[in-house]
This record gives structure tokens, sequence and C-alpha cells, in this order.
């Protein structure tokens, strides 16, 4: 498929200076991609064990709370658990990755003279099944909070991988071949415009001599 | 740098337990509770969102839309009756669009 042009020297110019920057940047995106790639592979490993560590210690940790919830009124269990003393904050900060802004989270430690206690209730009411649950699920959490860095990486990653190759592909199978062979097609003709009046000229040049002679 | 807190989202039994580490919980029962909480949950500053999944299942096309963002990151985490995958099946499918084919799981056939 060509582009519809005039086969003009000024289009032909044009055409070449778009071919050239096509090829450039499609030449930057392919390096982007395979850069984006070798960071992508290196997180996607990493956010597959963090996952896999963290579902088997949260299914752990609720299986004990589960069994807290058995021994314990649920109104103990309320109120055991109603009052945090601790509170969860994240400092959030942007990393650049490639040119892809992803998050990163740093977690906020907080002491309010607790000692790093993460039990917000006495002993007395509560079993110790409830403790190994939430002792389990203070563990867990900054791991937790890693795999949401990790795999909101992973997702704007591959969103960026999928746009980067789209764009790689667009320009290396339809704009670069569309260019290419619209040059050709002006060349040609140029070209043989220029034979068209080379023998035109001498025609008339034939002409001219046999008026004269004749 | 402004602070950001954590959420989370799910069964009101499985996610009691956060609230004791001081993580803010929003317990949903029924599923048409859950756009309203999901609404009121990304209106706040939360840099993560944990939703369990047996909650998550229903929502999943408006998470992904919700994902794209810097803020907040959504988190499938499994309740207390265990995994149901989708976790997993999330990273299986960003490395299929990544990369083309399924390279991490691939020896386990699907």
């Amino acid at each position: 498929m060509e582009i519809r042009v005039n086969p003009t020297r000024m289009e032909l110019n044009r055409l070449k200076g778009r071919l050239k920057m096509a090829q450039r940047g499609h030449k930057l995106l392919k390096d982007k991609r395979d850069e984006l790639m070798r960071k992508f592979l290196e997180l996607i490993r990493e956010n597959k064990e963090l996952r896999m560590r963290v579902e088997a210690k949260l299914s752990r940790s609720f299986a004990n709370f589960l069994l807290a919830q058995a021994v314990m009124s649920a109104e103990t269990m309320e109120e055991a658990i109603m009052f945090p003393q601790a509170r969860v904050e994240l400092e959030a900060e942007e990393v650049n990755m490639m040119s892809v802004r992803v998050p990163r989270f740093i977690r906020q430690q907080q002491e309010e003279g607790t000692g790093g206690d993460v039990y917000p209730y006495g002993f007395a009411n509560t079993s110790a099944e409830l403790d190994t649950s939430i002792a389990a699920l203070a563990e867990v959490l900054p791991q937790l909070i890693k795999l949401a860095e990790v795999e909101k990486a992973v997702f704007l990653l591959a969103n960026e991988i999928d746009k980067t190759r789209r764009r790689v592909n667009a320009l290396e199978h339809v704009l670069i071949p569309q260019l290419v062979s619209t040059i050709k097609y002006i060349s040609m003709k140029l070209d043989e415009n220029e034979r068209g009046a080379l023998v035109r000229l001498m025609k008339i040049k034939d002409i001219v001599r046999g008026d004269k002679t004749g | 740098m402004s602070m950001y807190k954590v959420a989370v989202i799910g069964d009101k039994d499985s996610i009691l337990g956060f609230k004791s580490l001081g993580v803010a919980t929003y317990p949903v029962t029924g599923e048409d509770e859950l756009p309203r909480v999901l609404n009121r949950v990304t209106r706040e500053n939360y840099a993560v969102i944990c939703i369990t999944e047996n909650v998550a299942q229903h929502v999943m096309p408006q998470l992904e839309e919700l994902n794209k963002k810097l803020l907040p990151a959504i988190l499938l985490i499994p309740n207390n009756q265990g995994a149901l995958g989708l976790g997993m099946e999330q990273i299986r499918r960003n490395a299929e669009k990544a990369i083309g084919a399924d390279i991490l799981f691939g020896k386990e056939g699907s």
C-alpha cells in the first residue's frame, strides 16, 4: 500500500525525511521495549514468590483467627479489637522506571508508648489463638505492602510494554513499508518522466534537423 | 509529602484481625453494598487497598480500571476460606500481556 501523493521531488524529500525519522523511532522504541521487558521479568518473578509467601501466611493467620473466634464470644472479640493501638501510615514515593511512574511505599513507624506491642488488648479475656493470629498478621503486613508495590509496578509495566510493542509493530509493519513503497513509487515516476522528456527532446531534435536538410 | 493509609475490604470475619493492627477495615456483607464502599474508599487517600478475593470477583473490571492510576494500589488477598487463585491469575495475565506468552505458570498447564 502506498500513500497517495503527488510524484514530485519535494514530496520525495519530505517522505525520505519521514522514513528516516520512523526508522530512528522504531529503533528507540525497540530498545525501550527490551529494557522494559528485562525489568518486567525481574519483577514478575519476585511478584509471584512474594504472593505465594503472603498468601500462605495470611491463610495461617486466618486459620488461627477462626479458632480464636470459636473459643471466644463475639462480644469479647469485638471489644478486644475495637480500639487499635497503632495506625498504619504510608509514605508514597514516585519512582521513575523507564519513564513508567511506579509508586514505592515506605511504612511510617509509629511509637505511642506501646513498646512495639501489637496487641491492642489485655491478655485476661482473650485466647492465645488470637495472639498468634494477630502476631502473624502484624508480621505479614510489611510483606503485604511490599507485594502491593511490586504488583502495582508489574501491572503498570505490563501496560506500558503492551503499548510500546503495539507502537513498534505499527512502525515496523505498517508505516515503514508504506513509506518505502511510496518513495519507490515517486522515484520511478520521476525517472519515467525524465526518460519521457529525453525521448521527446530527441524526437524534436530529429524533426527540426529533418526540416533543415529536407 | 502526604501520608497515606491502608484499607482492607472484605467479609467481616476475614478482615477483623486487620483492625487490631490499625488498618482501616470496611466490612462488606452483600454484593450490592460493594460499589458504595468502593466509592467511598477510593475517594479517601488510601495508598493500598486490599480486597478479599471472594468480594473482589464481582467487580474485577472496575478494579482494573482503578488500578491504572499511580495510586491506589489494589491488592487481592485470600479470605479466611482460602485463596481463589484470582491474585495469581492476575499475575499470569500481566505476564501474558507483556510477553505474549505465559512463562511463569506454563509448566502447570491450563
